[in-house]
């Protein structure tokens, strides 16, 4: 088996002049998580697509391993009502896959007893799970998931990375997903990128919660930043009281930086 | 014998609807699946420059059309580049400069003598089909419904979504070509039954009929061939009654049935 799925090596992206990606470098891995974070603009969907081979990067090279099988499901797809598809039309679309298949993958989503709708007329968090239904019937090496949680309430979240953890289990495929939110994903992530057009910090999730660029970046002391703030103490009421976790963080911290 | 050959006519005129229509049924989907139809009229209208440059090189105005799309797709791709101007724009330019340019040229072939029945192209002459051109139609629309078939996926794929289809490894540009040549030679075969003037009108509107009754992306493409063909015998047996041109008749009738198809109510 070879080490590695995609590798990217110093890759520099600029469009119109405007500096997009600098130096980033990064391996993706069979069986692993990598989760990438950052700000509005930092950088995220650009990298995504850069390995995904729908951007060509300006400077840096990137490698794949041959026959590399890529399920994507994109941050946005808007099927026109023009188009009449049905959900389960959807799945087979362009792919080999048994009717059989497509029902158990269906199932394990939830979204079996939609595979005769219109697919226009589905819920935003409903299609998100069709859309991962769809990457997972490629039987993928590598799975790409643009914050596959969008739409998705805070519960569901949870869930839906739980279930991306279990479908990395159980397939063996490595995973890269786009996150806003660290601390809904921290559980199930291996490793953790945080992005700002060049890579702030990397590493595990922990770890990266208390290095000081990945702070200065979300700021969970900012309380200027509400919409932060706010997600925060949502992932609080998930993770236990507040006064457990900021008094080891203090500690932590120093340690995290020794090792970065 | 007199109502033998009348007949005869006829039946070549359907069949040579019938032909057009299985391919403007598939490909009419596409178009306004993937909102295209300004494209279909940029095409279409080149196809008169298309014509006059295959007369004045004495080759087959489907070769004039085909290259004369090949170079309007290139054009529109390098225009675009540019994200200075909207595709809209662009594709009206080019639309009208290829059809400006190609009456020019055939009003000055027809100056230095040469017979060009400039009304043949622009509105079509579905009635004055020969056998032998049936039998190039019929060979030339198998071998699109042929290309048609073994790409759809790819072209349902792009339609839903081009980026999706590109990182699931569709070849999306050499697709995009071949459709782009499949347009080009519906458009060169297709000005013979409703002339260049609306030739977007038979691709969209049966398309456009059939929506409100399909489920699937298969059924729209089979049930938009069926509204073609009743436009097709509609217009054509329409302009024998009324003595009226068969191209606008087939288009007016293919308006109306969409009208009908409008009155079930949507899913």
């Amino acid at each position: 088996m070879s080490a590695f799925l995609i590798k990217a090596d110093d890759i520099g992206l600029q469009i119109n002049q405007r500096s997009i990606l600098e130096h980033i470098s990064l391996c993706l891995e069979p069986g692993k998580i990598l989760t990438l974070i950052g700000p509005n603009g930092s950088g995220k969907t650009s990298l995504v697509r850069v390995l995904l081979g729908l951007l060509q990067p300006s400077e840096g090279s990137l490698q794949k391993k041959p026959g590399l099988v890529v399920g994507y499901m994109p941050q946005k797809l808007h099927i026109d009502g023009v188009l009449p598809m049905t959900v389960s039309r959807f799945l087979h679309m362009g792919q080999k896959v048994s009717e059989a298949e497509v029902q158990a993958t269906a199932t394990t989503l939830g979204v079996a007893n939609l595979l005769p709708q219109p697919i226009q007329g589905v819920s935003g968090g409903e299609f998100q799970r069709i859309l991962l239904s769809r990457a997972l019937l490629r039987k993928p090496d590598l799975l790409v998931l643009d914050e596959p949680a969008q739409g998705v309430d805070i519960n569901g979240q949870q869930q839906l990375y739980q279930l991306i953890s279990s479908i990395r289990d159980e397939y063996g495929c490595g995973v890269l997903m786009v996150s806003h939110d660290l601390h809904l994903v921290m559980e199930e992530t291996d490793d953790v990128l945080c992005l700002n057009t060049h890579i702030c910090c990397s590493g595990h999730p922990e770890a990266v919660s208390k290095h000081p660029e990945y702070l200065k970046l979300f700021g969970s002391s900012l309380d200027g930043m509400a919409v932060y703030t706010h997600h925060h103490d949502h992932s609080h009421d998930f993770h236990g009281d507040e006064t457990d976790e900021s008094k080891p963080s203090a500690e932590h911290k120093h340690g995290s930086c020794n090792h970065g | 014998m007199e109502a033998v050959t009348m007949d005869e006519f006829i039946v070549r005129a359907l069949l040579a609807g019938l032909l057009v229509v299985l391919v403007s049924g598939p490909l009419g989907c596409v178009v306004i699946w993937r909102r295209m139809a300004y494209f279909g009229d940029a095409l279409a209208h080149a196809a008169l420059l298309g014509t006059a440059i295959a007369l004045m090189l004495e080759v087959r105005p489907l070769f004039g059309v085909i290259g004369i799309g090949v170079v309007i797709s290139y054009l529109l791709l390098r225009l675009q580049l540019n994200k200075d101007l909207s595709s809209d724009a662009i594709l009206g330019i080019l639309s009208h400069g290829a059809l400006a340019t190609g009456l020019v040229m055939m009003a000055m072939m027809q100056a230095q003598g040469q017979r060009i029945d400039l009304m043949a192209y622009l509105f079509g002459d579905i009635l004055s089909v020969s056998w032998q051109y049936l039998a190039w139609l019929a060979a030339v629309c198998g071998l699109v419904l042929l290309l048609v078939h073994r790409l759809w996926e790819s072209i349902l794929a792009i339609a839903v979504d081009e980026e999706l289809a590109r990182s699931e490894g569709i070849a999306v540009d050499r697709v995009r070509l071949l459709f782009m040549l499949m347009m080009a030679v519906l458009v060169a075969v297709a000005m013979k039954i409703v002339g260049i003037i609306l030739i977007t009108a038979l691709l969209i509107v049966p398309a456009a009929s059939a929506r409100r009754f399909a489920r699937s992306p298969e059924s729209m493409a089979l049930l938009a061939v069926v509204f073609g063909l009743l436009s097709v015998s509609l217009g054509v047996l329409g302009s024998m009654q009324w003595d009226t041109p068969a191209g606008p008749s087939i288009v007016l009738a293919a308006v109306l049935l969409f009208f009908v198809s409008r009155l079930k109510r949507a899913v």
